[in-house]
Formats: structure tokens, sequence, C-alpha cells
């Protein structure tokens, strides 16, 4: 049997189990559709959400990011993981108190007004948006592989089975899918990583294989060791160093996190369990899930690397693995042979080409900008490829066997579909219930809201398609980290603030939220659309990181303008009281 | 007495949440980022990898679930003394 109908068949079966799934808990009531009725288990609800977690960007994205950057790479390692003990122990329990179901109706509610409600209601907007368009992006990379069409295809494609998977079970169904979804990431994630780790370093646990002895070049050396030189040696930087400032690389990490904190999709998973102690044990289950694949991440990024270069780099093109024709075929890697001998080179910046026509690398960038190069010998790189697609190519690289390739298509694709699936309910929900039955349009009945929800996500989902064909940067983890930006600068500060303090008025968080999402928005837009030059960010801060100082700039606004504004009504003192008291949360209400 | 035993609850919880975020801020950007490179070279490697570097990718990662379930455990605790468990 041949890998593309190995492919269909695993990936077909998945789909029918998460459709029976989906169809057998499907909604019954909006309060079901919002927040599952209340009654999911810890275990549950914590595999439910890793799957929510877990994206197309970190899915396909995130070991190839890591593979090109080394050291750098581990901004969203840690920024990812990091985010969610911020989540626990400042966010969620306190939030499920509160007991309402979505982000805006705590923020409209604190800050006890409508304009606060519908800033709200756009931050999640917008938020929610730049994230599906990462995904879109993610599940067109998958079905363009899978079906050997060219991206955009893909994602039409995606975008129509997105569609009407989402649509069908609101948040019951979706919980329930993606704990199937969970188990399929899981073992397409890791199986793979286990027969690439005995292959290159004869350790069967590719975490202990990372930290041990390269053996597949005949005498052991460190692993990381080999890594480095062969970086070297192509003239990219040490593996372990990586070519990101401090500075950025801290604030990249810090907006990841504070912005995974401030997710409004991530924290109302936290609304399907029953009560406070549940929400903190549901949360140590989802930490624990996510860590099973972000511990494997960077071990398939170094290994991906390490086999990529020894099977492609100084290997004659007709003599090129019959994987490679794969990818070239739709278009994510490219052989452009510039000095026609027919070899692929594969090279860093630090290397050029000499007038001989050999190959040099350069001892830093300051000597190899001083040679004053022309454009062809300064970049003698004949090979490109996206970060995207190193988890997909992987498996191929390391013989592993079809079924496990056939496994991780289905897992992929899993990804893509959880994170979209939850994203959309939330977007929508945003639209039907916060904005048009809560300020808009009162008297909405149960059923037009649903009808209203199902259209705010068919409109936001063709917005995200759009994008996902036209991307706004350059591979999918980075389009993901400016939603991490955006929620970073506008809900963290503003919930952390209704959380902990009783005298914030409404004056204040509309303007921070306003200030911080403003700022962190405009900077991305100008840096990544207006062509704004990198040598202009403010204090080398790219705008991936940017969120970092947006946040700052939500806090120090909040404060200044609370200054000068009446304190809140005193049943909202109590409210926020309240919330610190761990019992009698009750059920999470719908309105 | 039931407004004291919330304010006391409240104050020990803020404590337990104060230092959990200490050691989640130097595991992460203290051992990974800003001290780096004097961890790399004054704290023993992991296996063959430079200690700094392995916190970053690894170690990080696992000290964060710990934290988790100590935040768990010791909340459990905490509520129960103070008479707001619900199990």
């Amino acid at each position: 049997m041949d890998q593309d109908t190995l492919n269909y068949i695993f990936i077909g079966l998945s789909f029918a189990l998460y459709i029976g799934i989906a169809l057998k808990s499907r909604a019954s009531s909006t309060k079901e559709y919002y927040t599952a009725g209340g009654g999911v288990s810890p275990l549950a609800n914590g595999m439910a959400t890793a799957a929510d977690w877990m994206s197309a960007a970190t899915f396909i994205s995130m070991a190839g990011t890591i593979a090109i950057g080394g050291y750098a790479g581990s901004r969203f390692l840690m920024g990812w993981t990091g985010g969610f003990v911020l989540l626990t122990i400042l966010m969620v329990p306190y939030l499920r108190k509160f007991g309402k179901a979505t982000v805006p109706d705590f923020i409209g509610d604190r800050f006890y007004s409508k304009l606060a409600r519908f800033v709200a209601v756009l931050c999640a907007v917008f938020i929610c948006m730049t994230y599906i368009m990462g995904q879109m992006r993610g599940v067109g990379v998958v079905f363009s592989q899978l079906f050997g069409i060219e991206i955009g295809s893909g994602v039409i494609v995606g975008a129509l089975i997105v569609f009407f998977y989402a649509g069908m079970g609101g948040m019951k169904g979706i919980t329930y899918t993606q704990v199937a979804q969970y188990c399929v990431m899981a073992f397409a994630y890791t199986i793979p990583a286990f027969y690439i780790a005995i292959a290159l370093t004869g350790n069967f646990i590719p975490q202990l294989g990372f930290i041990g002895d390269y053996i597949a070049g005949g005498e052991a050396t460190p692993f990381l060791e080999k890594l480095n030189n062969i970086n070297q040696e192509l003239g990219f930087a040490r593996y372990t160093d990586g070519s990101m400032t401090m500075v950025d690389m801290f604030c990249i990490t810090a907006a990841l996190m504070c912005g995974t904190a401030g997710l409004p999709h991530v924290i109302v998973r936290f609304f399907t369990v029953k009560n406070v102690q549940a929400v903190r044990k549901s949360a140590c289950w989802t930490l624990t899930f996510i860590a099973v694949i972000y511990l494997t991440a960077p071990t398939i990024g170094a290994f991906s690397r390490v086999n990529l270069i020894s099977q492609l780099n100084g290997i004659k093109y007709e003599d090129a693995p019959e994987w490679f024709a794969r990818f070239e075929k739709t278009g994510q890697m490219a052989f452009e042979d510039k000095n026609s001998d027919g070899i692929i080179q594969y090279t860093g910046p630090l290397a050029y080409r000499a007038s001989d026509g050999s190959l040099v690398v350069a001892s830093s960038a300051d000597a190899k900008e001083a040679l004053k190069l022309s454009k062809d010998e300064a970049n003698p790189n004949e090979l490109s490829f996206g970060p995207d697609i190193m988890v997909m190519a992987n498996p191929y690289m390391a013989d592993v066997p079809p079924w496990a390739i056939a496994l991780l298509m289905a897992g992929c694709i899993a990804a893509a579909l959880s994170t979209a699936a939850g994203l959309l309910l939330v977007l929508s929900t945003s639209v039907s219930h916060d904005l048009l039955k809560k300020i808009i349009k009162p008297g909405l009945t149960d059923k037009e809201e649903v009808t209203w929800a199902r259209i705010a996500s068919f409109v936001s989902l063709a917005v995200a398609a759009y994008f996902g064909i036209n991307p706004p940067s350059a591979f999918i983890a980075k389009t993901v980290a400016f939603a991490f930006g955006l929620a970073a600068s506008s809900f963290f500060p503003t919930l952390l603030i209704g959380i902990f303090s009783k005298t914030m008025s409404r004056e204040g968080a509309i303007a921070g939220m306003v200030c911080g999402i403003g700022f962190t928005l405009g900077y991305i837009v100008y840096f990544q659309f207006m062509e704004g030059d990198a040598r202009d960010y403010l204090f080398g801060i790219s705008p991936e990181g940017i969120g970092t100082i947006g946040m700052l700039i939500n806090f120090v606004v909040s404060f200044v303008v609370n200054m000068f504004s009446p304190a809140p009504p005193p049943e909202v003192q109590q409210m926020v009281e309240d919330i610190h008291i761990p019992s009698g949360s009750g059920e999470a209400a719908s309105h | 007495m039931e407004k004291n035993n919330a304010r006391s609850h409240r104050i020990a919880c803020l404590k337990l949440t104060l230092t959990l975020l200490a050691v989640w801020a130097f595991v992460s950007f203290g051992c990974s980022i800003l001290f780096r490179p004097w961890m790399d070279t004054n704290m023993p490697a992991i296996g063959s990898v430079p200690f700094g570097f392995w916190m970053a990718q690894q170690g990080s990662i696992i000290c964060f679930v710990f934290l988790l379930i100590v935040y768990a455990v010791c909340m459990r605790r905490l509520d129960g003394k103070h008479g707001f468990s619900e199990e």
C-alpha cells in the first residue's frame, strides 16, 4: 500500500472518530454550547485544553523554528508553557469563581460599563482573528502536502472542513472531540521522535538522546557539539547561541507568557469544570499533557536539522532522496543551482562564495560586510525551505515506517482543527453573546443567539482563509506570536488589575486596554505590513516581542487614569472580595 | 470572624502566589535568558548539554509542571484549613 492511501485511511478514521463523538455529545442548550454545562472532569478537561492549546503553530511550526533558530527557538518553548503558570495562579481560579462564560463578560461586569465590554469584544476579535490566520496557514500546509496541491487551495479545503466541523457541536462537542484529538496528536508527535532518536543517538528516549552522544557517524561525539560544528561549517550561528539579542529574547518570551495568560479561548476552557479546586487540578493535567509535546519538540528540531543537512547538503541533485521531490512538488522546498554544478549546497548567513568559486565562511558578520560582496557571492545558499515543513519532512528523512507518517498527518490536522474550532467558538460567542445580546439587542432569544454565532464564525473563517493564503508573516509561529502580543497588551493587564485591585475604575481599565492594544497593533502593522526598517525598532525589540512594552503601557495608563477618576461602586468592590473566596462557585452561568 | 477568615486566606494565598512566581521567573528569565552565560560556565552540564541551554529547552518546562502541582496541593490544604473546601 503506498503512502498516500495510508494517509487517507488514517485521516479518514480519525475524522470518523471526531464526528462520531461530536454527534453523540451535541449541544442541546446555549449553556452547553458555551461551557459544556460545566460538568467535565478535570482530567478530560486537561486533555481537551491541551489539544485546544496545541495549535498548528506548536505542532507543525515550532520544531522547525527551533531547528533553524537553535537556542533562540527556546522563546516559544518557555513562552507557551510558562504562560500556563501565570494563567493558573493569577487568573483562572478567580475568573471561574466569578462564573461568567466569557472574558468580555467579566470585564463588562467588573468595570461596570458597556464601553469596557465593547472594547473587550474588539480585543477578543482581534486576538482570535490573528490566531486563526496562523491556524489556517497551518491547515493549508498540511492539505497541500496531503493532496500535492498549492498552499492556497489547501487553505480553502481546510477552511471548509473547519467550518462544518466547528459548527456542529458547540463547547460540549468540542471538548470531547478534543480529548480524542489530544491522543492522536501525542502519539503522532512522539512516535517518529522515538525512531529518529534510536537511529541517531542509539537512545530510545529522545530527551536522553538529546543530551547524549551522536553515534550515526561512526565514533560517538556529544550530540549538540556535532550540531554546533555542522552549523559553523555551513556559516550559521552556533546552535546553542542562536542569533537573537538578549533584550529581544526576553521581551518575546515575556509577551508569549503574558499573552498565554490573556488568551480568551484558553481561559474559557476552565469554565467547563465544576469548581475552583477542579480548575487547579485541571490546569496541572493540562500542563503535564502539553509538556509531553514541548519536551519532545526541541529534540525533533535538533535531530531533523542533522538529518536534513546530512541527507541534502553536498549531494548531487539527481541523487537526492526520493522524499525531496515530494516537497519540491508543492513548492515548500526548492533547489536553485546557482553555480550550475548540480550539487545541493546549503549555507548560512556567514558563508560566501570566493572569487575562485569555493565556499568560505567569514569569521563574523562585520568581516563579511567589509568584503563588499556582490549579491550572488554574498548568498551562495541553494536550498530553501520554510520551518513549517520540518515536522512533516522529518519522518521521511529518518525512514520512519509509513503508518507513523500517516499518523503524523492525522495529528497535524487534529492540531489545526482543534484550535481553530475552539477559537471560532470564542470569536462567535464574543460577537453573538457579548456584542449583540448584551449591548445592541438585549431581547435576543437563545436560538437567534446561536444562529448569530454561526454567522459570525462563517465570516471570520472567510477572513482567516484570505489571510491564510496571503499570510502576514513568513511562518506560522510568528503570525501566532502577534496574537499573543495583542493578548499580552490588552487582556492580561486588565484582567490582572480587575482581579487583584478593588479600586481600579472603569475609566482606568478602558484607557489602559485601548492604549496597550493600540500601541502594539500599530507597531506590528508598521513594521510588518508597511515595510518599516528593522533598524528603527524600539530598543531593538521586534514586533513579536512588542506586546511586553504594550503591557507596561497598559499598566501605567490604567493606574494614572485611575488616580483622576471616581472609585468603583461598593457592589463592584464587594464582588472583587468575593472572587477571592474559592468556595461557592456553583455552575458557570451563560448569562 | 467570617471576614477575618477570608482575609487571612487571601493573605496566605497571596504569599504562596508570590513565592511560586519568584521561582517561575528565576527558572525561565533568570537561568535561561539573563544569567544563561554564567549558568553555562559555572553549573554542571546535563549530560553533554550546557546547563543554561538545557534549562531553556527542557528544564524550565519540567519546573513549570512541578510549580502547578505544588500550587494545587498547597491551595487545597489552605482551602481546607479555612473551611472553603468543597470536596
